[in-house]
């Protein structure tokens, strides 16, 4: 199903021209209205009247993440707080978060992207949808209740935590869908097999996950564990929150809705646009938004962009998965390791549940590299050497992944901490140092 | 003639014995024998209790990766060479022993051994007249 065809479906040639039209909107709005982007602008010697169609995007200067902690909380808006009507924040786990203030029509524009995802995943309104993203600053929860409403399904507004009530509300509610983080979404899968109902019992089909990055093993994963098909929901607090892009029912790329989200791709050290098709930073022009509008922000996301039309009728860019924030990326003896490489592999391996974490230190002038790993039940050996011979494997299927030797440390079962809302798979002991 | 042995995965960090031995001793769960064997970061705990199924159960609920094992165990004097016999009987017959402890009172010992081949070990202990003892009669020990 397609929520908005018109605009879904529309040609390359067509978008296009809404793009140019809206780009030229936003550079207006933001140069008169917000001070750092005129002066900023005016440094790079450039004025409105340079912008005439999408295509001259690229004449445009930069916003950072760091821009938007320099101007917090309000720096960057464009419209008098007046017209500010809600604000998110980002889980910034260090100094000062990221605030997002959002106008009523942005709060209209967030909804309607958010329709076309959930319409995408098959979900409409004779559909109880469970939100159990968490609510309140975090966008997942009050932008996937939004989205919920809007296509006149029904919402479970359940929010994080509290497992054994999410398990009876889905099974009591009739759930169909499941919008969560994906950790989270693990979390459940493992109490829903120790509770006292039965799977049959459930009307669940649907998962609505995002918000961390995650892999198409994870994705097997959770489809197996929970019976149901999980798809990608994909967003930025500072762009917008979820509704950003979604997968469709071919799960063959994320699609970006482009008339209201600008995307390109840049080489990250050059900043210059990459050929059609290559790997590189995710940047977004917001077409639409007013409150906080964000020109050409460098998300950090490394990803591709795909122009093909979809199987599913679309013509909307797709997303490659996101390969990893260069933010999650870490540098280990030189070599760069992303935690998804870790997780495709730990997800693949039948003797290994899907739960890791990843230490890293520095120790005598060496980086070292920890994976933790829980074994599963059926393959704990009462011999030693079994044991070092399952350690030996992983270490090997992981060197070749990353492309340096991990220790591999065996757990014991369950004691890997479950997440509940955005999982913390790494600590990286040479920042404190 | 075999034996359940509860093999204990434990991560190598302070105070998980006392952890097991705390709860099969609040269950009521006697040990008779056991050995820990280690590596860098983990080992494997084996032990010959009063009632394995109870405890291994009781195990699983306190998140304890545990399983039980098939082992013999034979009834052998305590005195030079005797254990050496029953080694020879088991090797010659192209049995491999993954690993055994043993535990003497006076003039007796019983030794726990984890052959490769079970059933054949047990065959070929008593077609030599080697005393095992019976599961039910170490449990009580």
């Amino acid at each position: 199903m397609i929520w908005n065809e018109t605009i879904e479906c529309m040609s390359r040639k067509e978008m296009e021209k809404l793009q140019s039209i809206r780009l030229k909107q936003v550079v207006d709005k933001v140069y008169y209205n917000c001070e750092p982007y005129r002066k900023r602008m005016q440094e790079a010697g450039i004025t409105p009247n340079n912008i005439r169609s999408i295509h001259d995007i690229s004449k445009l200067p930069f916003t950072s993440k760091k821009d938007l902690r320099d101007y917090y909380p309000f720096g960057l808006l464009s419209s008098p707080m007046s017209e500010i009507v809600r604000v998110h924040a980002s889980s910034g786990t260090t100094g000062k978060p990221i605030v997002v203030g959002y106008t009523r029509k942005d709060l209209d524009v967030w909804k309607e992207v958010g329709a076309r995802c959930f319409t995408a995943y098959g979900l409409g309104k004779n559909d109880v949808i469970q939100v159990s993203y968490g609510y309140g600053l975090f966008t997942g929860g009050l932008g996937a209740h939004g989205a919920v409403e809007t296509i006149g399904g029904t919402v479970v507004p359940a929010s994080s935590g509290n497992t054994d009530k999410q398990i009876m509300l889905m099974h009591d509610l009739g759930v169909k869908g499941l919008a969560c983080t994906p950790s989270y979404a693990l979390y459940l899968a493992e109490a829903l097999e120790k509770s006292e109902y039965k799977r049959e019992e459930f009307q669940l089909k649907v998962g609505v996950f995002g918000a961390e990055p995650w892999t198409d093993e994870m994705r097997r994963e959770l489809e197996s564990k929970l019976g149901i098909k999980a798809y990608d929901i994909y967003g930025l607090t500072e762009v917008i929150g979820p509704g950003v892009g979604h997968e469709c029912e071919f799960q063959n790329g994320t699609h970006l809705c482009e008339d209201h989200f600008f995307p390109e791709i840049i080489n990250p050290e050059t900043g210059e646009p990459v050929k059609k098709g290559e790997i590189g930073e995710l940047v977004f022009t917001t077409l639409t938004k007013e409150g906080m509008p964000l020109v050409r922000f460098r998300t950090r996301d490394l990803t591709s962009l795909n122009y093909e039309p979809c199987a599913c009728g679309r013509t909307s860019v797709r997303m490659g998965r996101i390969l990893g924030r260069s933010d999650d990326m870490l540098i280990i003896r030189g070599v760069n390791v992303f935690p998804s490489q870790v997780e495709s592999v730990i997800c693949e391996m039948e003797e290994l549940e899907p739960h890791y974490f990843i230490e890293v230190d520095r120790i005598n002038n060496m980086d070292t590299l920890e994976i933790q790993v829980e074994v599963n039940e059926n393959f704990y050996s009462d011999e030693i050497s079994k044991m070092l011979d399952l350690k030996k494997r992983i270490a090997h299927k992981l060197q070749s992944v990353l492309g340096i030797q991990p220790d591999i440390r065996l757990m014991e079962p369950r004691s890997i901490e479950r997440s509940q809302g955005k999982a913390k798979r790494v600590n990286d002991k040479r920042k404190l140092q | 003639m075999q034996i359940k042995q509860l093999s204990v995965f434990l991560e190598n960090k302070g105070g998980r014995l006392n952890d097991v031995a705390n709860i099969l001793g609040e269950a009521g769960i006697n040990m008779s024998a056991f050995s820990l064997a280690e590596s860098s970061d983990f080992g494997i705990l084996r032990v010959i209790v009063s009632d394995p199924v109870k405890a291994q159960a009781i195990l699983k609920e306190n998140k304890f990766a545990v399983s039980l094992t098939d082992v013999i165990c034979v009834h052998v004097p305590n005195s030079p060479g005797s254990l050496a016999k029953i080694l020879n009987i088991i090797t010659d017959n192209g049995i491999s022993i993954d690993y055994m402890y043993a535990f003497a009172e006076c003039a007796d010992a019983n030794v726990i051994i984890k052959p490769d081949k079970t059933e054949d070990c047990i065959d070929i202990l008593q077609k030599n007249k080697i005393a095992l003892i019976a599961a039910d009669e170490l449990y009580k020990i």
